[in-house]
């Protein structure tokens, strides 16, 4: 019998002794009816920036005002759904494809935004490679208000609902960071320095 | 790691010695202790601490179907999936692994699994470049040493020792401040992220309904350890499946804020399976290594409920043995009172005698564990089990057998706590050291007594 064999048949001739378990209770906490004023300032206390424009269009020239306030060239890779915004009027480049360590910047969008924590969730695909959230030092996330929802339960059933699951979920709540010295929070780990959200309300 | 679990007494005195040392440990009660306060006040607590604890046994009662539907899952996405029955075979299964996909260089997000397997020194043996990644591990990986927290490795360890150690091992000009040490250390580990051919982590959970592996981290080299690589091997032990994603969702809310105190960890990565067809990054191959170890052992005994164990440090952090003596104290990777009981059950009880005795059964453990474990009730139990094989000194046994016959024999137990009463009387008030016992007054005055027992006076004022 095979090693799995073994541990399997451990397992089961042990199963028989087991009380019936309980049934799982969600967890998931009522919020508010304002779930983007709450997700804003679970956002902000995390270290990440916010900025709230009017529509998804806005949004470019509210990026260039950023990188430009932060000394960061304005290049970046991105999502390929984001290539459709006015870039070029703006004077970013951009370009949709995987990240590379060189890369001072990545802009996403995202497959949901979580009020409870200020969470985003990133699901990878061939348009949205995991990349692009991680390797640059600034990643620039493109929120439409539609994307809010209450919990990272809600999260799951919207995006089980649209397909099969991708390779990687990723759920960032800010910017990269440790306490391992002296147990100190330091933004700027191995992943992003910053992150600045873009939140378009219409 | 080398298991040293039977040098606790000697290191725990060293550790209380150690200037250092205790001046570090004063971080968990400033840091850890008062962050997890903040942080659950923003919950209930008791509440979700219950809807953790039943998902956590609802797995356990029905592992093998759990583990079955995860590993069907996880290859239907590309996976392949391993058992190991040992640490030995576990290790063997990852080196093959690293020989088959031809990789030369490996990168290692922090997991507890390996060093209890110690993996990284079997892959060296095997000619492998293993470099550890997660900030801390890494400092231990120069330093040479072993963690001494199961969240904050190199919690033993002040910036001071770490900037002189960078500074010799970087060959660099030493820096002084810690972002400039973070950021030190970010610009040395990101090329070895994207050299390396093969990412190993571990899995803080296994989702059975989807066959993810899924990973809560803070600073991203989780995710490039998972992200850059071809190849990606999580180990995990076979007791931490979760039933599903909601499930995970509860458990999500738990381990940050029991670990660190965050309402969330800056990264949650569930990772199912390998790079699609059209992805543009993630690894091409991807092994789920899941180890048993002594766990199934475990299932249907009395012991069952410290496989519940999320690996959070909530109970070591609020344990006032561990604060005084620090993680290496305890010998081997699990420390404190989740240690004090797993490090017996997998090493063997007597390697690791005093363990289920470091502990005054304050129950602090037991009102901080996410997932409601009786720590205090394991570690009795495992105290009954050394006193049945005769683990502990023979004065102990003596003291214990006399103590066992008192308390059946209530006219001689009376007539002893007399002769004490009265002893305390003309002893006690004063710092004195007794020969014999000499460990327990050196730091204690003996207590002064009115000359008469409780009893005595409850009967005297019941006459009157």
């Amino acid at each position: 019998m095979s090693a799995r064999g073994r541990i399997l048949a451990r397992l089961k001739a042990r199963r028989g002794k087991q009380p019936a378990a309980a049934e799982s209770i969600s967890t998931a906490p009522v919020l508010g009816p304002d779930l983007l004023d709450r997700f804003c300032d679970r956002v902000a206390r995390l270290g990440s920036d916010v900025v709230r424009v009017s529509t998804l269009r806005d949004a470019p020239s509210a990026v260039a005002r950023y990188l430009d306030a932060h000394a960061i060239p304005r290049r970046a890779v991105c999502w390929t759904e984001l290539l459709a915004l006015p870039w070029r009027e703006s004077s970013v480049t951009v370009e949709a494809r995987a990240a590379r360590a060189d890369d001072p910047v990545g802009i996403t969008g995202v497959s949901a935004a979580i009020a409870e924590t200020g969470t985003l969730m990133l699901a990878s695909g061939p348009q949205t490679p995991a990349g692009v959230s991680l390797l640059p030092e600034t990643h620039v996330a493109i929120v439409p208000s539609s994307a809010l929802l209450a919990t990272m339960e809600d999260a799951w059933v919207r995006l089980r609902g649209q397909a099969p699951m991708p390779r990687a979920v990723n759920f960032v709540s800010g910017p990269s960071r440790t306490a391992d010295v002296e147990q100190t929070v330091t933004l700027g780990a191995h992943g992003p320095r910053r992150v600045l959200l873009v939140v378009a309300e219409h | 790691m080398q298991v040293t679990s039977d040098e606790f007494k000697p290191k725990a005195h060293e550790a209380l010695g150690n200037a250092r040392l205790q001046h570090a440990l004063g971080h968990l009660q400033t840091h850890f202790v008062a962050n997890r306060a903040r942080a659950f006040r923003e919950i209930d607590f008791e509440a979700v601490r219950d809807a953790g604890a039943a998902i956590r046994e609802r797995a356990l009662a029905d592992l093998p179907r759990y583990l079955e539907q995860f590993e069907q899952a996880a290859v239907a996405a590309g996976a392949e999936v391993h058992w190991a029955e040992t640490a030995d075979e576990a290790n063997r299964i990852i080196a093959d692994l690293a020989r088959r996909h031809a990789v030369r260089k490996i990168v290692k997000s922090k997991s507890m699994v390996t060093e209890e397997c110690a993996l990284n020194e079997a892959l060296e043996r095997a000619g492998l470049d293993v470099v550890e990644t997660d900030l801390g591990e890494y400092i231990l990986q120069l330093a040479q040493e072993p963690p001494s927290h199961i969240i904050a490795p190199v919690l033993h360890k002040n910036k001071e020792e770490i900037a002189r150690l960078f500074a010799e091992k970087h060959r660099r000009p030493r820096q002084e401040g810690i972002a400039e040490l973070v950021a030190e250390a970010r610009e040395m580990l990101r090329p070895q992220f994207v050299a390396a051919d093969m990412g190993v982590t571990g899995a803080n959970f296994l989702i059975a309904e989807t066959g993810s592996v899924m990973l809560v981290t803070n600073e991203g080299n989780g995710r490039l350890c998972t992200t850059l690589p071809r190849v990606h091997v999580a180990l995990a032990g076979i007791e931490k499946v979760v039933p599903t994603l909601a499930d995970a969702a509860t458990l999500a809310r738990l381990l940050p804020r029991s670990a660190t105190g965050q309402s969330i960890s800056n990264y949650i990565s569930v990772l199912t399976g390998t790079r699609r067809a059209g992805d543009l990054d993630g690894p091409e191959h991807m092994h789920i290594v899941l180890l048993d170890n002594g766990r199934s052992h475990l299932l249907g005994t009395p012991m069952q409920p410290i496989l519940r164990c999320i690996r959070c440090g909530a109970c070591m952090n609020h344990c006032p043995v561990y604060q005084n003596v620090g993680g290496h104290a305890y010998g081997w990777v699990y420390p404190g009172p989740m240690g004090a009981v797993l490090t017996p059950l997998y090493v063997g009880l007597e390697h690791a005698v005093d363990l289920p005795n470091a502990s005054t059964f304050c129950g602090a453990c037991v009102e901080v564990c996410p997932v409601k474990i009786p720590l205090t009730d394991l570690m009795r139990e495992l105290r009954a089990q050394q006193y049945e094989r005769h683990l502990r000194s023979r004065a102990e046994r003596y003291a214990l057998v006399l103590w066992a016959w008192l308390a059946r024999h209530p006219r001689a137990y009376a007539w002893a706590a007399a002769l004490l009463a009265g002893v305390l009387r003309w002893l006690g008030g004063r710092a004195r050291t007794l020969p014999g016992a000499r460990q327990w007054t050196a730091g204690r005055t003996l207590p002064r007594s009115e000359g008469r027992t409780f009893r005595a006076l409850y009967r005297r004022r019941r006459a009157a």
